[in-house]
């Protein structure tokens, strides 16, 4: 299987060579954020202020792991649903995030914004949250403690694997991938 | 009469709740086998080894297989000769669910009140459903429901004259609908029949019988089987990326109806089909 190495943050010359249907292993800072933190985002954003981490150029994955045994880096840690994250989606990558990672599928406003801010939209395997975890190397919560297991860390990773399921351009490997495997 | 000391409820649910999100079935394991061996889409069989590999590292190590360990629901059947003491039954189910989620390093996933969204911060409280039985038994059942493919669960009040076609019709587009959502390959537990708070519960308690052992009446079990087939027509295959296994399998719980009605629910479960069993 061939695969892309790319390390974050992103540029848009790398966001704009990724493909539906490529395979990307990720190493760098990744950020992972759902529902709650995206809520509070957005609300920064609805009021001018700054973010309490700057993620223009940056990769969100939308997790909330599970805790940590003694010993490990990070419990669990697979995607969640990114439908979820639709009704703030557009006005974050507006922000400048270049890359978000989730399972599921995106609504037409995201798949439309990833095009106007030249983004990309990927997809992890979901439920495989112990393999996934095996990637992550360093975990720290950098914003929204109080949020548990929906706070804002910075995870270091090394060839986080993911698949880019909406690229810039429009297209879409659940769409594509659905027709081409469809019988009457 | 015997009497149980409400301790071992306590003991045994916390086990179970660890034991169930660390340890894949094998019946899982082996439908996850012949997906590998028979998915005809190369991102599809991928998929399945890195699901045979998660469960493997899940089982090794003892964690989670997947973060979203979910909502703990408990299906309880309690023998009518049992006198439970020592202290309240519902609270020492929930007493379970808090020590297995915290002592098991399990993600604690409920917040309080739908709006408010504050964390509980130990899974609690259980979904709690409890059945009279005769004898001195009690089983205990529990089956953590991740969010995901929960919301991606429908009921719909069919009527009489919907037949057949308008089951399947439902099944079959409410999964279709689901798309990559629910982290397929999905198991489809189904309802039909009851009231519409029944129909739910069936389609939940549907989840729970192993892969592949069909409804006992021959009649649902080639539904089954005609459900499962049209799932895995659709080409949405392993996490949507396109392909043949969409399901891994459908089962169908029936129960009498009005006569004026013919409700049906889906309720769909992730590949992570996670639950563990104890009788006390």
């Amino acid at each position: 299987m061939e695969v892309k190495r790319i390390r974050t943050p992103l540029t848009d010359e790398v966001v704009l060579d990724l493909k539906a249907g490529d395979n990307v292993l990720f190493s760098g800072v990744i950020y992972a954020a759902r529902d709650a933190a995206h809520k509070k985002l957005v609300e920064l954003l609805e009021k001018g202020e700054e973010w309490p981490v700057d993620l223009r150029g940056q990769v969100i994955y939308y997790v909330g792991p599970a805790p940590a045994k003694p010993g490990q880096v990070i419990g669990s840690a697979g995607p969640t649903t990114s439908g979820r994250m639709d009704a703030y989606t557009p006005a974050v990558l507006e922000y400048g995030v270049k890359a978000v990672i989730g399972k599921g599928l995106r609504n037409e406003a995201t798949r439309k914004a990833l095009q106007d801010y030249k983004a990309v939209y990927l997809a992890a395997t979901g439920g495989a949250g112990a393999l996934l975890a095996r990637t992550i190397k360093e975990s720290e919560v950098v914003a929204y403690p109080e949020l548990g297991p929906e706070a804002i860390r910075r995870l270091v990773v090394e060839d986080f694997p993911a698949t880019v399921i909406n690229d810039a351009y429009g297209n879409d490997l659940y769409a594509e991938g659905r027709n081409k495997y469809a019988l009457p | 009469m015997r009497t149980v000391n409400v301790k071992l409820i306590v003991d045994a649910v916390a086990e179970m709740c660890k034991e169930a999100n660390y340890f894949l079935g094998d019946d899982v394991i082996r439908a996850f086998e012949k997906g590998l061996a028979e998915e005809v889409s190369p991102v599809g069989k991928e998929v399945f080894k890195q699901l045979l590999e998660n469960a493997r590292i899940a089982r090794d190590e003892k964690v989670p297989m997947c973060q979203d360990t979910g909502f703990a629901v408990l299906f309880v059947e309690l023998g009518q000769d049992v006198h439970l003491t020592g202290g309240d039954f519902n609270e020492a189910l929930n007493e379970g669910v808090r020590r297995g989620y915290t002592d098991g390093y399990l993600r604690k996933s409920i917040v309080k009140d739908p709006l408010e969204r504050v964390n509980t911060k130990d899974n609690t409280p259980a979904v709690i459903h409890v059945e009279i039985v005769p004898g001195d038994k009690i089983k205990l059942t529990l089956a953590p429901k991740g969010g995901g493919s929960e919301n991606m669960s429908a009921i719909r009040m069919l009527t009489p004259s919907q037949g057949t076609p308008g089951l399947v019709d439902f099944v079959v587009e409410t999964v279709s609908q689901a798309g990559a959502n629910p982290c397929p390959p999905v198991i489809v537990g189904v309802g039909f029949g009851g009231t519409f708070e029944k129909v739910a519960y069936l389609a939940k308690k549907a989840l729970l019988r192993p892969l592949n052992q069909p409804n006992q009446d021959p009649f649902y079990a080639e539904l089954e089987k005609e459900m499962l087939e049209k799932i895995n027509k659709t080409g949405i295959g392993p996490q949507g990326y396109g392909g043949r296994f969409t399901a891994l399998a459908v089962h169908v719980e029936v129960f009498p109806c009005h006569i004026a009605s013919m409700p049906a629910a889906v309720n769909i479960n992730c590949h992570a089909s996670r639950h563990a069993e104890r009788v006390i």
